[in-house]
C-alpha cells in the first residue's frame, strides 16, 4: 500500500475550507495549521499574468529526511508511507523541521512536533482524510498508489503534474495536477 | 523561532513562487495557551450528531452538527441529501462552530440610560424588562405617531420572525438590505425579460453548462458552496469560462478569456456581445422566434453597439469582444451569464442586469439544460391564525412613485424617511434591526447618523457586539444558529427540499432565539391571537406534518426531498407563457416602456477617476461573510485582515511597497478609520485598488476584529440610485493613498465630508454674510453628532 494525494489546481478556489477542517478534525490548536494555501503567481498584467492555488500539507516522502534526523524515533513511517510523529516520544528538538524541504511540521505549544498525517485515524474507519471530504471544489484526491484501480492511481495516469522541490530527492506522495 | 516561522507561512506561503492568502495571525498567538485541544482524535463513531442549515451565510447549506459524549460540538459536516452543501460546508459553515465560541457574544440583554451627569451608558436587563422597555415603547410611537411610523430591517433566519411580529402589529415597513444594497437590481432586470426574478440559488445551470459568463462576479471568492461545486464539475467538463472583471479573480484565473474591463464600462460590452450574437447572426433564432418580443426593436437598437465602438471605452479588444460572444454562441443552449449577487454598482444597475439577461435569452438559455433551469419548491403551509391587521400606509406608499419597480422595501427609502424634514405622516420614529449591521451595510453614514438621532427606539438584535449595537436603546442577545430552532428553509432549487433547523446545544449565556423574543413581544404588544402556540417547535411539526413529515423524522433526517411533477426545463417546443404583459420574453419591455425607463438598455457614461485617484473595487474572500464573520476565532485566524491590491505600476508611482502601511482618501475627502497593508499585484489593473469588504470594525468589544484593515463603506459617499427599483449604486467611488498616519482629529474632521464640501463651495463663492450663518449651524451640528456617537461607541 502507498498512499498518496493529487491536488487539481485547476479547480482550487483557495478558499481554506481544508485548513479549517483539518484544524476541527484533529484538534489544532488555533494560530497553527498543519495544512495551507499557497497562492502562485506568474507574469504581469494583463496579457500574461496567471494565478493558480496550491493545498499543501506533509508530502509523507518516500524517502524521509525528517525520520532519519529524528534522534528518538518519535518521527516514523506507517503502513501505506505515512510519516507520523509518537507525540509522547518527542522531544520537540526540532532537527525534522530543519531537514524538512516543505516546511510541514510546526512545534505543538505542548511541546512535540506536529504534521498531516492524512488522518489515519479516519483512514481505519475506511473514511476519506478530513481536507479530501469538506473541499467544496473536489480538487483533493486521495487513494492508494499500489491500486491502479484507486482515484488517485487514475487521475496520475490522466494528467500532467508535478511535484514540489524534486532536487531534494525525496519523492514526495503529494502530486500537484496543471 | 521555528514556530514564528511556520505561522509566517501560513500568510506568506511556502515557496518563494508565491504569497499565500490563508494568513495566520499573530494575533491569535497569544491565545494559544487557552486552546482547548484533546489528544486523542476523535472518531465519527463516538460522536452524536443533530440537523441544521447554516447561518454563516445566506447559502443556508445544510448541516450535521457532531457533538461528543459530554455533549460538545466538535464539528460541522455538510448534509450529503442536500443540494446546497452536497455533503461539504465551505470554510466559514465548516468554521461555524466558532459563532457559538466566539468569548465576544453578546451576553445579557441591554438599556440604555442616561447618569446623573448626562454620561450614556449600557445597563445590564433582565429579559422580561428589556422587553417590556421596547413594548412601551413601541406602543408609545404607535400612540403619538402610528403603528405604521416604525421600519423594520432584517437579514438572515431572525428576518422572518420579526417580520411576522411587525405585521401582527400592523407595520409592513420591512427592508433587508439584501436587496437595494445587493441583489434588487437583478432581480429587477431578470423580471421584466424573462417575468420571473432570480432569486437564490440563482438557478444558473452550471454544472451543466458547456460556457459560463460571469460579470464581476467572483465566484470562489464569494463561496457560494453549490456554486463553487458546480463551477468545480465544469472545469471536469471543459466548459468554457468567461469572466469580466478589472482584476484577475480566482476564477478569471480559471478562465478561458479574461476580459480586464475597465470599470464601469459592463454595459459598453454587453451591448456590444448583443451586436456580435445578433449581427453575425449566431444567437439561438428558433427560440428567439418562438418566445421572444422585440427583437427587431433591438437588432435595430444595437446596431451601432460594434466590439470596435466597446473597445474604447471598456479597454477590451475588440477580436476579444467578438471572440468571446462566439464562444457563448457556440456553447447555447447550454450557455450562461450567471446574473450576479451584490449588482448595485453604477445606478444603471437595472438595465444592465436587463442587457445580461437579453443576452440569456439570445443564447437560448433560460430553461433550457446548462443555461437557466426554472427551479421548483415545496411550500409550507402557514400556521393558521388570524389575518393581519391593514396598515393605513406602508413602503409601498412612500417607494413606489419614484422606484415603480421596487419588489419589496427599500432601506434607503425607510432611512430617508427617518429624517426629521421627511413629511410627518410618513416620518418612522422607531426602528427593529436583526441580524444586519446597518451602518456598515448601507451607505451614506451622515444620512445614517441623521436618522438614528431622529429615533424614539432603536432595538438592535444580534449575536455579536457588530456596530450597530453601539447606538440601540435595547440590544438583545440572540442564540446562534446553533443553539436554536426557526423556520425551515424550503426555497427553489432543482429539486423540491426542505431544510431543518434544530438547537445543537442549549443556548449560551442569557441568549434566546428571535421566534421567542417575538412571541414575548407579541405577548406584550396584545397580539396573542397570532401566536397560539408554545414554541417553535409546535409550528414546525404542524407545518411538516401537512406536507407528509414530522418534527420526529426531520430530527433524523435533516433535509427532506419531495417528488416533483414540474419540469425544470422547457419541454422541446412547448408553448410557455411568460409572465410579462406580453407573454413573452421581452427583449423590449412593455413595462419599462409604460413606465417612462429605457424599454432597451442604453449605454450611460460613468465617471472615471480624477489622476491619482483609483476606482475602489470591494469584493469578498471566501472565509468571510459581509461584516459579521471576522472575529469568529476560526475565520479570523484563516484571514484575519483585508489588504490594498494595488498594481506595482500604480504602486511604483506612489513609492508604496508590499506591505507597507497604507491609508485610503476618497473623492470627498473621507479617511479610512484604520491603515491596512498594500499587497501589490500584477492580478490587477494600475486604475482600480481591490479589497475585501467587512473589515475595519471599530467596536471596541470584537476583542480580535477591532482595528483589522479598512472598511470601505465609510469611503463610498458618492452614491447613484437605480431610478427603477431604488438601489444604491457604491461602485462610484474613488480613492488615493494616505502614506502617512492621519491624526484622528483629521478623520473626525473628514468624516463630515458633506459640511466640509459645502464650506469649501461658500467659500468659493464668496457669500459671505448670508454662507457664515448656515457654516455656524452645520459647525454646531457636526459638533453635536461627533459628541453623541463618541459617547454611543
Amino acid at each position: 500500500m502507498r498512499y498518496a494525494m493529487a491536488m487539481d489546481t485547476r479547480k482550487c478556489v483557495g478558499c481554506s475550507d481544508c485548513v479549517v477542517a483539518c484544524q476541527t478534525e484533529n484538534n489544532v490548536p488555533l494560530g497553527f495549521c498543519r495544512d495551507w494555501i499557497v497562492e502562485a503567481v506568474k507574469g504581469t498584467y494583463p496579457d500574461t499574468v496567471q494565478m493558480h492555488f496550491k493545498s499543501e500539507r506533509c508530502m509523507h516522502c518516500e524517502n524521509t529526511p525528517c525520520v532519519r534526523t529524528c534522534p528518538t524515533g518519535a518521527s516514523h513511517v506507517i503502513e501505506g508511507g505515512i510519516v507520523k510523529v509518537t507525540h509522547d516520544e518527542c522531544i520537540g528538538c526540532g532537527a525534522c523541521i530543519e531537514s524538512c524541504p516543505y516546511d510541514a511540521r510546526y512545534v505543538h505549544p505542548d511541546g512535540y512536533v506536529d504534521k498531516c498525517t492524512f488522518c489515519d485515524h479516519r483512514l481505519e474507519q475506511g473514511l476519506n482524510t478530513a481536507c479530501v471530504d469538506v473541499c467544496p471544489t473536489s480538487c483533493l484526491i486521495f487513494g492508494d498508489l499500489d491500486d491502479p484501480k484507486s482515484d488517485v492511481s487514475i487521475i496520475l495516469k490522466e494528467k500532467d503534474w508535478y511535484v514540489l522541490a524534486p532536487e531534494a530527492g525525496t519523492n514526495p506522495q503529494l502530486y500537484f495536477l496543471k | 523561532m521555528k514556530t514564528t516561522r511556520r505561522q509566517f507561512i501560513k500568510i506568506a506561503g511556502a515557496s518563494t513562487a508565491g504569497m499565500a492568502i490563508a494568513g495566520s495571525v499573530l494575533g491569535s498567538v497569544q491565545k494559544v495557551s487557552e486552546a482547548v485541544h484533546v489528544k486523542k482524535d476523535m472518531l465519527d463513531s463516538e460522536l452524536t450528531r443533530t440537523p441544521t442549515y447554516c447561518e454563516v451565510c445566506f447559502w443556508k447549506c445544510a448541516a450535521w452538527v457532531y457533538k461528543d459524549k459530554e455533549g460538545n460540538i466538535k464539528k460541522l459536516i455538510g448534509n450529503d441529501e442536500d443540494q446546497h452543501a452536497r455533503g461539504k460546508l465551505c470554510p466559514r459553515g465548516t468554521g461555524g462552530l466558532g459563532m457559538y465560541e466566539d468569548e465576544d457574544r453578546l451576553k445579557k440583554p441591554l438599556i440604555r440610560r442616561t447618569d446623573a451627569n448626562g454620561k450614556q451608558y449600557y445597563e445590564e436587563a433582565e429579559w422580561d424588562v428589556a422587553l417590556d422597555y421596547i413594548a412601551n415603547k413601541m406602543n408609545g410611537i404607535k400612540k403619538d405617531y402610528g403603528k405604521e411610523n416604525m421600519a423594520l430591517f432584517v437579514h438572515g433566519a431572525p428576518a422572518k420572525h420579526f417580520e411576522y411580529l411587525f405585521k401582527a402589529f400592523g407595520n409592513e415597513n420591512h427592508a433587508e438590505p439584501a436587496y437595494a444594497q445587493c441583489a434588487g437590481p437583478r432581480e429587477a432586470g431578470f423580471f421584466a425579460t424573462f417575468g420571473s426574478g432570480v432569486g437564490s440559488p440563482e438557478p444558473a445551470d452550471m454544472q451543466n453548462s458547456k460556457c459560463i459568463v460571469f460579470i464581476g462576479n467572483h465566484i470562489g471568492e464569494n463561496m457560494h458552496n453549490s456554486f463553487v461545486q458546480e463551477v468545480s464539475t465544469a472545469i471536469d467538463n471543459e466548459a468554457k469560462i468567461i469572466v469580466v472583471d478589472p482584476r484577475l479573480s480566482t476564477v478569471a484565473s480559471k478562465a478561458t478569456h479574461w476580459l480586464a474591463i475597465k470599470p464601469g464600462t459592463d454595459m459598453a460590452l454587453l451591448l456590444a456581445w448583443m451586436h456580435v450574437l445578433i449581427y453575425d447572426n449566431i444567437y439561438d433564432k428558433e427560440y428567439i422566434d418562438k418566445y421572444a418580443y422585440g427583437f427587431e426593436e433591438l437588432k435595430a437598437h444595437v446596431a451601432n453597439y460594434t466590439p470596435e465602438w466597446a473597445a474604447g471605452i471598456t479597454t477590451i479588444n475588440p477580436e476579444l469582444i467578438r471572440k468571446s460572444a462566439h464562444t457563448m454562441a457556440a456553447a447555447s443552449p447550454a450557455s450562461v451569464i450567471h446574473p450576479g449577487r451584490h449588482t448595485t454598482w453604477y445606478g444603471d444597475d437595472t438595465q444592465r442586469e436587463r442587457a445580461m439577461a437579453m443576452i440569456n435569452a439570445l443564447l437560448g438559455a433560460y430553461g433550457r439544460r446548462g443555461g437557466m433551469y426554472m427551479g421548483v419548491k415545496q411550500k409550507l403551509p402557514k400556521y393558521p391564525v388570524p389575518a393581519f391587521p391593514h396598515p393605513h400606509w406602508s413602503w409601498q406608499d412612500i417607494t413606489k412613485p419614484k422606484f415603480k419597480n421596487a419588489a419589496v422595501g427599500l432601506t434607503n427609502v425607510l432611512i430617508e424617511a427617518s429624517l426629521p424634514e421627511f413629511d410627518k405622516k410618513h416620518q418612522i420614529k422607531g426602528w427593529f434591526i436583526a441580524g444586519t449591521s446597518v451602518i456598515n451595510t448601507i451607505p451614506d453614514r451622515i444620512k445614517m447618523f441623521k436618522a438614528i438621532e431622529n429615533q424614539e427606539l432603536i432595538v438592535v438584535v444580534d449575536t455579536m457586539p457588530m456596530e450597530m449595537t453601539g447606538y440601540a436603546d435595547v440590544v438583545l442577545p440572540e442564540s446562534t444558529y446553533l443553539e436554536r430552532h426557526d423556520y425551515s428553509r424550503a426555497g427553489k432549487n432543482r429539486v423540491a427540499q426542505v431544510a431543518f433547523r434544530m438547537p445543537a446545544v442549549e443556548a449560551k449565556y442569557d441568549s434566546k432565539p428571535a421566534w421567542w423574543m417575538a412571541k414575548e413581544l407579541g405577548h406584550r404588544l396584545g397580539l396573542e391571537k397570532y401566536y397560539p402556540w408554545k414554541n417553535l417547535e409546535e409550528v414546525l411539526d404542524w407545518q411538516f406534518k401537512q406536507v407528509g413529515s414530522s418534527l420526529e423524522e426531520m430530527k433524523k433526517i435533516g433535509v427532506k426531498t419531495f417528488p416533483s411533477t414540474e419540469p425544470i426545463y422547457l419541454l422541446p417546443g412547448e408553448d410557455y407563457e411568460f409572465n410579462t404583459n406580453t407573454g413573452k420574453i421581452e427583449l423590449y419591455s412593455t413595462d419599462f416602456a409604460e413606465k417612462g425607463y429605457d424599454a432597451m438598455p442604453k449605454f450611460t457614461r460613468h465617471d472615471s477617476p480624477d489622476p491619482g485617484f483609483y476606482h475602489l473595487v470591494y469584493g469578498r474572500a471566501p472565509m468571510h461573510t459581509f461584516g459579521r464573520t471576522q472575529n469568529n476565532p476560526y475565520l479570523y485566524d484563516l484571514y484575519e485582515t483585508n489588504s490594498i491590491w494595488i498594481n506595482p505600476r500604480t504602486a511604483k508611482l506612489w513609492g508604496i511597497e508590499n506591505n507597507s502601511d497604507i491609508w485610503l482618501k476618497n473623492q470627498d475627502g473621507v479617511i479610512s478609520e484604520f491603515s491596512t497593508k498594500a499587497r501589490l499585484t500584477e492580478r490587477i489593473r494600475p486604475d482600480s485598488i481591490y479589497m475585501v469588504h467587512g473589515f475595519g470594525h471599530t467596536n471596541k468589544k470584537l476583542s480580535r476584529a477591532r482595528g483589522r484593515g479598512i472598511n470601505d463603506i465609510p469611503l463610498i459617499t458618492k452614491i447613484k440610485v437605480d431610478p427603477i427599483m431604488g438601489g444604491t449604486g457604491m461602485r462610484n467611488n474613488f480613492v488615493t493613498f494616505v502614506l502617512e498616519e492621519p491624526s484622528r482629529e483629521e478623520i473626525i474632521a473628514a468624516a463630515d465630508w458633506k459640511a466640509n464640501a459645502a464650506k469649501k463651495k461658500e467659500a468659493s463663492e464668496n457669500k459671505k454674510k448670508e454662507t457664515e450663518k448656515k457654516s455656524e449651524a452645520k459647525k454646531e451640528h457636526t459638533k453635536e453628532t461627533h459628541t453623541k456617537e463618541e459617547a454611543k461607541s
